[in-house]
């Protein structure tokens, strides 16, 4: 007990925290990928009247430990003549934002690694931060498909961020803060989805596009491009965008939950329960656009981004500026 | 231009709408699809496997089979190789003791069946046998019949 509060003392308890913090969100984000792996599959499944994975563990419960062992079993495969530094950096890169992003988000009251004043602004910031890992995969691979494929998700990510943040700024114009706790905090009696439903759907459509999800998932387009910016990439680094992409789908979810769904908000249950609640119904919409809908032309892409979302977003805050005005 | 038109944009909306709602009307929809080793599909009655030798109505423990040949002789391929029997002490008939299938040209056209004149052949439903030779392919069906007799 004495030696562990002398550690405190010499590193400081905001660092123990912030530690601690940091274990707890690997945690959920490797649990997270499981489950949503999992949740894929069987969630494909039933959509098309199947019953998905089944053998491994009681229902296929056990499916993505297995899939995980293979991951890691798997020879990392460098191919030829490939860019060697940022074929090597790219996988890297594309878990860091992914991270820091977990960082900032309240999932309960007291729940929260840190509650930066600029929250919000961090985990745009650092999510746009995963186009650059794309580019550099598609880049080093030396492979075309490779090429096209982070070339389009460039495209498309550049286009999306525009909407996602216009549509944050209606509800950052209504609470006058930056901070997540601040902004859950606010929607104690009334969700932001009532009163900013435009935002909210704005929001969401940006956010499946920017986490490359289906229909706009043309970076990955397994039909055409074979698997986009990670076709050369095997084992464990492939395992890594895998794991970027699982993250990303439950950051957004997270997100859409904390700005217009009332965070963790509810009665009755605790708060981080309903926190998860609401984001894995959200995921479950994503899962269930992935097999309803067709994947989109990208000239229609960028047309949907740059003249409808836009547009209608920028409006949507002209509005809401004008009414608090008000 | 389609994203200028309020109509069309909205009619857009309405269709997506009603493709969420397919989805998820087949989500909760009971699976259709059939664990196909643990759980296997009721055959129809008139699937037509490899012939198999059928019990006598009056002695289930034999076949009714009468070692007439014609099934042998009237095989348009060839399949039934040999149908052999003998005659045991103290009986009027003679009795098969060997009736040799070959299911690699065998074609279930069906004449044995048909011509059977003590009906003692039928189609089985049996549809998942695998061999390993050619050989494998030569199905003894009196020891069928005796196998299927014990169980």
């Amino acid at each position: 007990m004495k030696t562990i509060n002398n550690i405190i003392e010499l590193v400081g308890w905001e660092a123990i925290k912030l530690l601690i913090g940091l274990i707890g969100v690997l945690v959920v984000v490797v649990v997270n990928a499981l489950v949503l792996t999992l949740a894929e599959r069987k969630v494909s499944g039933h959509m098309q009247r199947r019953i998905g994975p089944k053998e491994v563990g009681p229902c296929g419960m056990l499916q993505p430990i297995a899939d995980t062992i293979k991951l890691i079993a798997k020879e990392l495969l460098t191919p030829q003549n490939v860019e060697r530094p940022l074929y090597f950096l790219a996988p890297v890169i594309v878990f860091i934002p992914v991270m820091v992003s977990f960082v900032v988000i309240p999932f309960d009251a007291y729940l929260q690694v840190k509650d930066i004043n600029v929250g919000i602004l961090v985990i745009l910031a650092f999510s746009s931060l995963s186009v650059l890992s794309i580019l550099l995969a598609g880049w080093g691979s030396n492979n075309k498909y490779s090429l096209i494929g982070s070339v389009r998700s460039v495209a498309q990510n550049i286009a999306y961020e525009i909407p996602l943040l216009l549509a944050l700024l209606a509800v950052v114009l209504m609470t006058n803060s930056l901070s997540l706790r601040d902004i859950v905090e606010s929607q104690k009696g009334l969700w932001y989805i009532v009163s900013q439903p435009i935002a909210f759907l704005v929001f969401f459509i940006a956010g499946v596009a920017e986490t490359n999800r289906t229909p706009f998932d043309l970076p990955e387009a397994e039909s055409e491009l074979v698997a986009g910016f990670h076709t050369e990439y095997s084992g464990m680094r492939f395992a890594l965008f895998f794991l970027a992409e699982y993250t990303n789908i439950f950051i957004i979810c997270a997100i859409t939950t904390t700005f217009f769904l009332g965070g963790y908000h509810g009665p009755i249950l605790p708060g981080f329960v309903w926190f998860f609640g609401k984001t894995y119904l959200l995921v479950f919409v994503i899962l269930w656009f992935r097999w309803t809908f067709p994947r989109v032309r990208f000239d229609q892409l960028l047309n949907f981004s740059w003249k409808l979302l836009i547009p209608v977003s920028l409006l949507n805050l002209i509005v809401t500026g004008g009414i608090l005005k008000l | 231009m389609a994203l200028t038109n309020p109509v069309a944009i909205v009619k857009g909306a309405v269709s997506l709408i009603i493709g969420l709602g397919v989805t998820i009307k087949a989500f909760f929809s009971p699976v259709v699809t059939v664990q196909y080793p643990r759980v296997e599909l009721k055959i129809s009655p008139r699937f037509r496997g490899h012939t198999k030798l059928v019990a006598d109505k009056d002695n289930p423990d034999k076949t009714s089979c009468i070692v007439c040949g014609m099934c042998e002789k009237n095989c348009p391929s060839g399949a039934i190789v040999k149908v052999v029997g003998e005659k045991k002490e103290g009986e009027k008939k003679k009795t098969l003791t060997s009736y040799i299938l070959d299911f690699t040209t065998c074609s279930q056209c069906g004449i044995c069946v048909e011509i059977c004149p003590v009906d003692a052949l039928a189609f089985s439903a049996e549809y998942n046998r695998a061999v390993f030779t050619r050989e494998g392919c030569h199905f003894d069906l009196v020891k069928e019949f005796e196998k299927r007799k014990i169980h």
